[in-house]
């Protein structure tokens, strides 16, 4: 059996009496697409924040490939190969795309603690960052401040620092928040188009996206896992209604 | 049609070189710094002390303008480049240049040392730790008067002609053309690191921290090194001081000296390896002019153009001047 990319087993985090992640159970094979949805408040950023060492488990277990990776620091994960991306941009506003995407790639190659050469002489991770920018199509945009770019320009560039890790496990929290409607499907259209070896976990609110983007979806609710199935069975599924519906109905 | 493509692809390391590139400005900048020499013989002394400062600023401006590390706490170092070099020619030796090396790596140590709280905060728990760690270590020399010398200053420190040759003289002339040597030395290194992975990495931590682990960096780390580098360029410059001026009081260690560092770098433009150089040149000839007429109201005078300064100019003057020139440059294009 080949090993699950990224798995949890049992996973706890309370904030004092409020549980936000209940003995949360994952597997996400390798090249996977899932969605992770639920109600604002459900626990989905805190299972990011959870498995990627921005915080830490009360209990549980997580394994990246087949190696447990439980106590280790947020950026030793990123080296192993476990990336993010951020629900509001966490950019370097004063940087321009093409310095930070570089700074990813230097980080990744260890040449970032190295001072005695300029940057100019890391002419490879230049070209990679540049190549990366482009595959997203901000290449005509990477020289300016990121401040100065366009909001949809940024949350393609959050992808950008991401990929610039070169992960095997992505986690993407909703990549397409506050951008307009049109402009989100070109922006799932560039993550469809990763790579096929890269597994994928992304947030999303918007169901047609889910239902279109996804190969399987976890639902969470209240800090655990409600279900998890393949599109058809979760829009089929009687409790994944309970709460969508439901909540309509009475809120 | 074929060199388009080629064109496009160079286009970032255009972009990049660019920015690491040396401007005609920088290089008459440095010609002018030999100006002094010629045009007012009588001031080397003041300029020397100039030149201290600069420096200081510039190792402060690599922790506070590049990695974003509010330090009011910078004289601990300098402090210690003093009276490490003023102490050791007491008692040991008088060679200036290895009583340099060794008062830099002296302050070092102790910058690596505290690098590792230092790595660990941010903002206003960090002024205040690193303004604690000031007055500690200001306390401490004034206690340990039998080292020190205490409140009298240090007495006796006798430095060697330098190379053998040039004698610390009372005009100035060899301290000037020492500390500038020293002052370019650092700066080329300082310019050199800054354009650096590492000097990118360290602009990160400025920009966002918290997003810095996301990809793989390994903040701290980062955080410690340059703080220990700042370190070792702020003992050089209290070494230099001790041995340009032969003596080394209380005051290397105030928290007097760390506040006028600091409001000579902002007054200056952080993040911009000028602006401190810039800062030390104004602060310092404005204090000795004014000081000449009415010394009491230094303070009201520097207190006011620092609240206009940050108010009109938040990067600086420097920056300002930038934005002048930019705006110039666009006019006539």
């Amino acid at each position: 059996m080949t090993p699950a990319a990224l798995a949890t087993r049992g996973l706890d985090k309370r904030f004092g009496s409020l549980v936000v992640a209940s003995g949360i159970d994952l597997t996400l094979p390798i090249g996977a697409r899932y969605a992770l949805i639920g109600p604002n408040g459900a626990g989905k950023t805190t299972l990011i924040n959870l498995v990627t060492g921005m915080l830490r488990p009360d209990a549980g277990q997580i394994f990246l490939g087949d190696q447990e990776i439980t106590g280790i620091a947020a950026a030793s994960r990123v080296k192993r190969g476990l990336a993010r991306t951020f629900q509001s941009n966490a950019l370097f506003p004063g940087l321009s795309p093409l310095e930070a995407v570089t700074l990813a790639v230097c980080e990744r190659h260890g040449d970032a603690a190295r001072w005695w050469r300029r940057l100019p002489a890391y002419r490879e991770a230049i070209d990679e960052a540049h190549r990366i920018l482009g595959s997203l199509g901000l290449a005509a945009d990477c020289y300016r401040p990121t401040r100065e770019l366009a909001y949809g320009q940024q949350r393609l560039l959050e992808i950008a620092l991401a990929l610039a890790t070169r992960p095997k496990v992505l986690l993407l929290d909703e990549p397409a928040a506050g951008v307009p409607r049109d402009e989100s499907a070109a922006l799932f259209v560039a993550i469809a188009g990763l790579a096929r070896d890269i597994t994928v976990l992304f947030i999303e609110h918007d169901m047609d996206v889910v239902f279109r983007f996804a190969s399987r979806i976890i639902v969470m609710v209240g800090g655990r896992v409600l279900a998890e199935g393949a599109p058809g069975e979760i829009a089929a599924d009687e409790r994944v209604r309970e709460v969508y519906l439901g909540r309509e109905r009475h809120g | 049609m074929a060199t388009a493509p080629a064109a496009a692809a160079d286009a970032p390391h255009r972009y990049l070189a660019e920015q690491v590139r040396w401007r005609p400005l920088e290089t008459a900048f440095w010609l002018a710094s030999l100006l002094p020499f010629a045009l007012f013989p009588s001031y080397l002394q003041l300029a020397s002390q100039v030149a201290i400062t600069a420096l200081f600023a510039l190792s402060l401006d690599l922790i506070l303008g590049y990695a974003g590390i509010v330090s009011l706490g910078h004289a601990a170092f300098f402090g210690l480049g003093a009276y490490a070099a003023g102490i050791l020619s007491k008692h040991a030796w008088d060679e200036p240049l290895s009583l340099l090396v060794v008062a830099a790596a002296i302050a070092g140590a102790a910058g690596y040392a505290t690098s590792f709280v230092i790595a660990r905060f941010r903002h206003l728990a960090l002024i205040m730790i690193t303004l604690g760690l000031g007055l500690l270590l200001h306390e401490a020399a004034n206690s340990a008067s039998w080292l020190t010398g205490g409140a009298d200053g240090l007495q006796g420190v006798r430095i060697r002609p330098l190379l053998e040759t040039f004698r610390f003289d009372l005009y100035g002339r060899t301290a000037y053309a020492y500390s500038l040597v020293v002052l370019f030395l650092a700066f080329l290194v300082a310019r050199r690191l800054i354009h650096s992975p590492f000097g990118l990495a360290l602009r990160g931590m400025r920009e966002n921290p918290v997003r810095m682990p996301a990809i793989g960096a390994p903040g701290r780390a980062h955080i410690r090194k340059i703080y220990t580098i700042a370190a070792v360029m702020a003992g050089l410059a209290g070494a230099l001081l001790a041995e340009t001026t032969s003596t080394v009081s209380l005051e290397v260690l105030s928290f007097q000296r760390s506040a006028d560092v600091l409001v000579i770098l902002i007054l200056g433009g952080t993040g911009r390896l000028y602006g401190g150089i810039l800062g030390a040149i104004l602060y310092m000839v404005a204090r000795d002019q004014f000081s000449g007429v009415n010394p009491q109201y230094w303070y009201f005078w520097i207190g006011l153009l620092l609240v206009v300064v940050v108010m009109l100019l938040p990067n600086g003057i420097l920056g300002g001047l930038a934005r002048l020139g930019a705006s110039w440059r666009r006019g006539a294009a």
